[in-house]
């Protein structure tokens, strides 16, 4: 399977995926996202306080899963350099409130500068939290990852992993045939070390998200269901598990027109719509690098091209702190996915 | 093309209470507070609900319980588990029913 990008398909282009979510919205303009903000005085929305800087390294990645959000795979070759990874490191420094570094992509370990950026984050903030977000598989992917478990560990790194169900079916659907054997035994080997064992303080939380068009369930059911089972059938262990509702953008839109499902999956994330979500969005206490070092209100809006909207510090090079507490939060109807139900963000259901 | 069932009407089921309000209400409210968490999962009910419908052959519930046991966390092939839990009591009710045929060939038979 290829990228969008690589197939050339139009919905790789963020305006015409703009247009998607706009044309096809059901209700119209009348029952926008901005409307449903507005309607509990919530726009426009606005930052709390930045605590979490939000890396993608880069498109780059093993695996081509069909829900990507970020079109990534082998044949997507943008990804970070260590210039703009110095930027990162700057802002990292000088502003003291962040406490959190997130590193996503792709595959953030397919980087060749990948472990030189984690030892100096660690260098610079010592206390700082460091998640990756790792996919697994990249750890039997060649010889060379094959020690990434202590090299996380050496850093303290929070290891964040999807597993959208704990049977090999669903998972391969979803992630690519033979994903489900390769990350059981990834997991074991980040359990060898310590990772997600009681008593190590070595934290391995899972993600899940559908493998289709339906929301995901309650959280603390699923984390439940998942530890039996991952228990039981694997001897694996891990500490929390968080659910994610599928963004309607990128592979996740085009698998939704694809199927024919947008306007029921729309309906649904609209009908599901919850204020208490909608307050606790991350957007307002994260800021997203792309991997060119642009910045964005979070990692969707990165792939739709929808930059902070700033008059300057719109890339690290100018990064401004007062300006960005002062901006408001760019949304639009792919927001959606982020204030249905029990509420969606990188770290699980947010009410 | 007109038919009797139809996937839109499903979204109009909460319209029962524009004839009927005070009854709908109380169905509605008892309603939540079965599919709740209580002694059973909301996941265990899911699956219940999911077997139901197939006995009942409603297409509305059927759609219903099969994305919301999706939604749940269920597989595949717990699902079709369920429907076959379902399809053995409908099979068996048949079935046993024959020792009543069975009664009665000896009541009339030499
Ligand atoms: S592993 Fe993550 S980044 Fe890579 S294709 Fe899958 S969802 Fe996208
Ligand atoms: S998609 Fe991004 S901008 Fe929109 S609500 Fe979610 S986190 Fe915020």
């Amino acid at each position: 399977m290829k990228s969008l990008k690589a197939q050339l398909h139009t919905l790789a282009d963020p305006e015409e995926e703009l247009a998607v979510l706009e044309e096809r919205h059901p209700g119209g303009a009348d029952n926008n996202f901005k409307n449903h903000l507005d309607r509990i005085g919530l726009f426009p929305l606005l930052p709390t306080q930045l605590e979490i800087f939000q890396i993608n390294m880069g498109k780059m990645c093993n695996q081509v899963c069909k829900h990507c959000h970020v079109d990534a795979g082998p044949d997507r070759k943008e990804i970070m350099t260590r210039e703009t990874m110095q930027l990162c490191l700057d802002v990292i420094k000088k502003e003291p409130f962040l406490n959190c570094v997130d590193l996503t992509g792709g595959a953030p370990e397919m980087n060749p500068d990948f472990r030189w950026f984690v030892d100096s984050i660690r260098l610079i903030r010592p206390d700082i939290k460091i998640i990756v977000r790792c996919n697994l598989t990249i750890i039997l992917a060649n010889p060379k990852f094959n020690d990434l478990p202590d090299f996380f560990k050496k850093n303290s790194v929070e290891v964040v992993s999807s597993l959208p169900y704990f049977s090999a079916m669903k998972t391969d659907a979803q992630r690519g045939d033979g994903v489900f054997e390769k990350s059981i035994k990834a997991l074991k080997l980040l359990n060898q070390v310590g990772y997600g064992m009681e008593g190590s303080g070595l934290v391995l939380n899972l993600v899940y998200n559908p493998s289709g068009a339906f929301l995901p369930g309650s959280q603390s059911e699923l984390e439940g269901e998942f530890r039996k089972k991952l228990r039981d059938r694997f001897e694996v262990e891990f500490n929390s598990l968080f659910t994610i509702t599928n963004i309607p953008i990128s592979r996740f839109l085009e698998y939704l027109l694809r199927s024919e499902n947008f306007e029921n999956y729309m309906e649904k994330l609209l009908s599901s719509f919850n204020p208490v979500a909608a307050t606790g969005v991350m957007c307002r206490n994260t800021i997203s690098i792309g991997w060119d070092g642009y910045l964005y209100d979070c990692d969707f809006n990165q792939m739709l091209d929808l930059k902070v909207n700033t008059t300057h510090s719109t890339h690290l090079s100018n990064w401004d702190s007062s300006a960005l507490a002062d901006r408001s939060i760019v949304i639009n109807n792919h927001c959606f996915g982020c204030t249905a139900g029990a509420g969606s963000s990188c770290g699980g259901a947010t009410s | 093309m007109k038919t009797y069932y139809n996937p839109e009407d499903l979204k109009k089921f909460g319209s029962i209470g524009d004839l009927q309000k005070s009854m709908a209400d109380k169905f509605f409210a008892y309603y939540a507070e079965v599919f709740k968490e209580g002694a059973l999962s909301a996941r265990e009910k899911s699956l219940i609900a999911l077997a139901v419908a197939h006995a009942l052959q409603c297409p509305y519930c059927i759609d219903a319980y099969t994305t919301d046991t999706l939604e749940k966390g269920c597989d595949e092939e717990q699902m079709m588990e369920a429907v076959h839990v379902a399809a053995a009591i409908r099979g068996g009710a048949s079935l046993v029913h024959s020792t009543q045929m069975m009664n009665k060939i000896k009541e009339i038979s030499m």
